[in-house]
This record gives structure tokens, sequence and C-alpha cells, in this order.
């Protein structure tokens, strides 16, 4: 145990002296590889700010159900009846004209809209969850109700939340692709370093060879190389990606303003830069792993 | 400590560098390896410390059959021989102290206590006062009084030494010699492949002529 613990701590200072010995080459190594992982990591931040941006817009999906505007009272109760026994509907809310009308002046800019016309333009309205939310369920059940007397119009509040979703979830999976072309280009970045590495320590591992190194005693200070780049490529993203939040927050807080929005664009939390670190530092061990095999054969 | 059952050694594509040898090594002893450039000297020090694979024949290390271990098994064969080789391969590199610290590490020898050792080894061949030199800038003898250190700091039970005193001028080769003959004196089997036999006079001397052990 000691002895494996000095091993590694030899290797380790070994491993941080040959990155100390090339400050320019390991700079530029590091820059290359912090820029290829920002990028995914920054459109996987911009997708999760997305997300909790529009965090209630991906409820279950609901159908407007609005009346005429001369319903009388007792046609607005029978569509409250046909609603309760309509075996698709899971639930219903009724919406009065009246409450209608004051959530709308409430709303920035409509009072004075709604101030100018003379009569309530909203008519009454029922908020209708249904059973089943697959789309052609949803589509038959706002065809049946908009068939019924009293009803003047339907609308089907999913379609732009469903949007949004694929959008979203087209989103995950470009910044997926990104992040593993990116990934491999990193594992190719330090594949290369650590061939070039072996190239140049030939005699070393030679002579270690020869006075009695195993073969992981040989690998160990590349592969901690390896890890130890992958680690700073890591933070170099992290810090790439953490500058353009800052930067990018005044002016996002600002639009969402004009928008009557409250929004602040998150930076990357604790648990996300650890996973970031820890996927760039396995990156790295990876390529010098893969790179070591394909070398060292060769002595 | 060292057998040799009818080893040949055949280099492609026909060249016999081993023919036949047969021979054996006692603890403690000491050897001369003589014989014209090419006579095989390098080759057989080569299958002792497992470098090469005999063609014939089998090479046996403490009772191990060199020419069959598993490569794996290797360095552990290797961490009890003292190589110091015909071009030294030092590492240039690193420092005098770091060159000899490099087997200790290899062994796994924590720090404190390797640093020690390397001292000690330094200091026996007398090159404690330059162990921060880079190799470089140490003289030819020094280079191989380097080379010595490194391979006896893990304290070997056996020395081999490939042409040590070659390219030295008499003094210094004689200052080389005395420090084998010292090895030999408190128990280490030193087997020195040499042109030159006369500067280990206590030798049993072997002379190889084109790959045979003369009689």
């Amino acid at each position: 145990m000691n002895a494996w613990l000095t091993q590694h701590r030899h290797a380790l200072m070994l491993s941080l002296g040959r990155l100390a010995a090339t400050p320019l080459n390991t700079l530029l190594s590091i820059l290359a590889m912090g820029i290829a992982l920002a990028l995914p990591a920054g459109g996987q931040l911009l997708l999760d700010n997305a997300r909790l941006a529009l965090g209630g817009a991906t409820a279950p999906p609901q159908i407007s159900v609005f009346l005429a505007l001369d319903a009388s009272q007792g046609e607005v109760a029978a569509i409250g009846q046909r609603l309760a026994a309509t075996p698709g509907v899971s639930a219903f809310r009724m919406i009065p004209r009246a409450e209608a009308l004051s959530h709308m002046r409430a709303t920035e800019g409509l009072a004075a809209v709604l101030d100018s016309l003379p009569d309530n333009p909203f008519p009454d309205a029922y908020v209708v969850t249904p059973r089943d939310d697959a789309p052609h369920a949803l589509e038959q059940l706002a065809t049946d109700i908009s068939a019924w007397s009293g009803v003047a119009h339907v609308q089907l509040d999913s379609a732009w939340a469903r949007r949004l979703d694929a959008l979203l979830r087209l989103g995950r999976a470009a910044v997926g692709l990104l992040a593993g072309l990116l990934g491999i280009g990193v594992v190719a970045i330090t594949f290369n370093i650590i061939r070039l590495q072996v190239l140049t320590q030939r005699g070393e591992i030679e002579v270690s060879r020869l006075l009695g190194a195993t073969d992981s005693f040989i690998r160990r200070p590349f592969l901690w190389f390896g890890l130890l780049q992958g680690l700073l490529g890591g933070l170099t993203a992290w810090a790439l990606v953490f500058a353009a939040t800052l930067a990018l927050r005044g002016p996002v807080t600002d639009l969402a303003s004009l928008y009557g929005l409250h929004f602040v664009l998150h930076g990357p939390g604790p648990e996300i830069a650890t996973l970031w670190l820890g996927l760039a530092a396995s990156l790295g061990w990876l390529g010098a792993g893969l790179s070591l095999r394909q070398y060292l054969r060769s002595f | 400590m060292i057998q040799f059952q009818q080893v040949s050694k055949r280099y492609p594509p026909g060249q016999d560098a081993l023919v036949d040898v047969t021979l054996d090594v006692g603890p403690g002893e000491l050897v001369t390896l003589a014989g014209h450039s090419g006579a095989g000297k390098s080759t057989l020090l080569k299958l002792v410390a497992a470098m090469e694979r005999p063609s014939a024949g089998a090479v046996l290390v403490n009772g191990q059959n060199v020419g069959a271990l598993k490569p794996a098994a290797l360095p552990y064969l290797r961490r009890n021989l003292g190589l110091v080789f015909q071009d030294q391969k030092l590492l240039f590199d690193r420092n005098a102290f770091a060159n000899v610290m490099l087997p200790l590490s290899i062994a796994g020898i924590p720090h404190k206590e390797a640093s020690r050792r390397a001292r000690a080894a330094l200091d026996k061949v007398g090159l404690l006062m330059r162990e921060r030199a880079m190799p470089i800038a140490l003289s030819g003898g020094e280079q191989q009084r380097l080379a010595i250190a490194r391979a006896v700091v893990n304290r070997p039970g056996l020395l081999l030494a490939d042409e040590p005193t070659a390219h030295l001028d008499p003094d210094t080769a004689r200052d080389v010699a005395e420090i084998f003959l010292d090895f030999h004196q408190v128990g280490v089997t030193v087997v020195v492949a040499t042109y030159d036999g006369a500067l280990f006079p206590q030798a049993r001397a072997l002379r190889l002529d084109h790959g045979r052990l003369q009689p």
C-alpha cells in the first residue's frame, strides 16, 4: 500500500514536471481542450436555462372551451353537466367571463385596451384536463366538444407546449451529438500528445525497463499526464462558460424585462461543474491509455 | 548463480553469436569475459539479463530459467541484477542524483530511504560531491562511475558490466576496476566483459572466440 502510494506520488510529480517543462505547449493544448469542451457545456447550460425559464410550459395539455358570448346561465350549466358526463374528461374548471376580464386587466398593457371597449369581450369558458393526452385522443375530444351547441370555439393549449418540448428535445440531442464529437476530439488531442511524449521519452522508457520497471510503472506518469491535462482542459471550459454567463447575464435580464419577465441566466452549478471536470479528466485518461496501448508495444 | 546449459544464440539471417556455451558462475565469484570484438561477450551478458532469449539451451539465474520467463516476471528478475552497459545509458535530462534514484523509484522505495541509499551509492563511487551535476558535465570516468552507482544502488546480488573500462585512460580504468573488486569483496557476484583482464588479477578468466567458450 505504502509502495503503491509512493509510486503514484512519484508518477504524479513526474507528470506535473512534464506539464511545467513545456509551458507554452501545455497552455495551448489545455486551451484547445477547454474550447472544445466549452461548446457542448455552454449549449447544455443554455438548454437548462431555457427549460427553467419555460418551467410551467410543459405541464399536461389542456383544452380551452369558449362558449358563445350570448350563452345563457342555463346553457353554461348544461355544458358543465355534459363535460362531467364525458368519459374522456378527467377534470374541468369553469372560468366566468368576469374572472377572465379581471385576470386580463392585471396583465401589463392590456388594462387600457380593455377599458376602451364598451363591453366585456370575454365569453364564459371551461378549462378541460383530458384523461388521455395522446395527440389523436386530444384532437378527437376537441372536435367532439366543438360540435356541442353553445360552444363557440375550442382551443388545444397543448400544441405550442408540445412544439416547444420537441424543440428542447432537439436541442438536447444536438448538444449530445456535439458533446460526443468534441469528446472524441479531446481524446484525439491527448492521444497525439502522449504519442509524442512516448517518442521523446524513448530513452527513459528503455532504461527503466532494463532497471526492472513494470509496464504499469512506465504507463503511470503518462496516464497521470493525460488525466491532469483533461482536468485542466475541463477547468478552462468551466472558466470560459462561467465568464460567458457573467457577460451575458446583464443583456439577458434586460431583454427578459422588456417582455415583462423576470429571468436571470444561471451559471454552471457545483454538481454540473464536478461532472464536467470528471468527464474531462476521464477523456484525457482514456486518450492517454489508448495512445500507450498503441505506442508502448514498440519497445 | 548463473548456469549456461549448451546455450546457442543465432541472430537472423544466420549469424552465430554464441555456440554451445556451457558455464557455471558460483555465488560471490568474480569472472571476467575476454575475447575479440564480436566474440559474443555482450550477447552472453544480454542473455543473463533477459534482454535476449537463447536460440537453444537454457540460461539459469538463481535457478530460474530466464529464457522461459513471462514478460510480466522480467522486471523482478532485473531488479536483482546490477547492469553496467557499454554505452552507460545514463539519462541526460536529469542530474547524477536523479539518475541513481531511478532504480529505487522503480522498486517503490520511499523517498527518504531512497535518498539515503542513493547518496551512499554515490559516495561509494566517489561522486557525492557531484550529485547535482548533469551527466553531460561529467568526465568519461565519472559517467562510468555514475553508471556503476546506478547499477549497485538496489544492492543486487549479481553485477554485470559490459566493457566498463573501455575508452578510459589507464589510471581511471584502474579506479573503476577497483570499485568492482570492492563489490566482489563484500560478496556480490560480478561478471565483467573486458578487453583488459589484467585489471582484475584475482578473477576467473573466461575467453570467448567466435561464440565458443575456450577451454
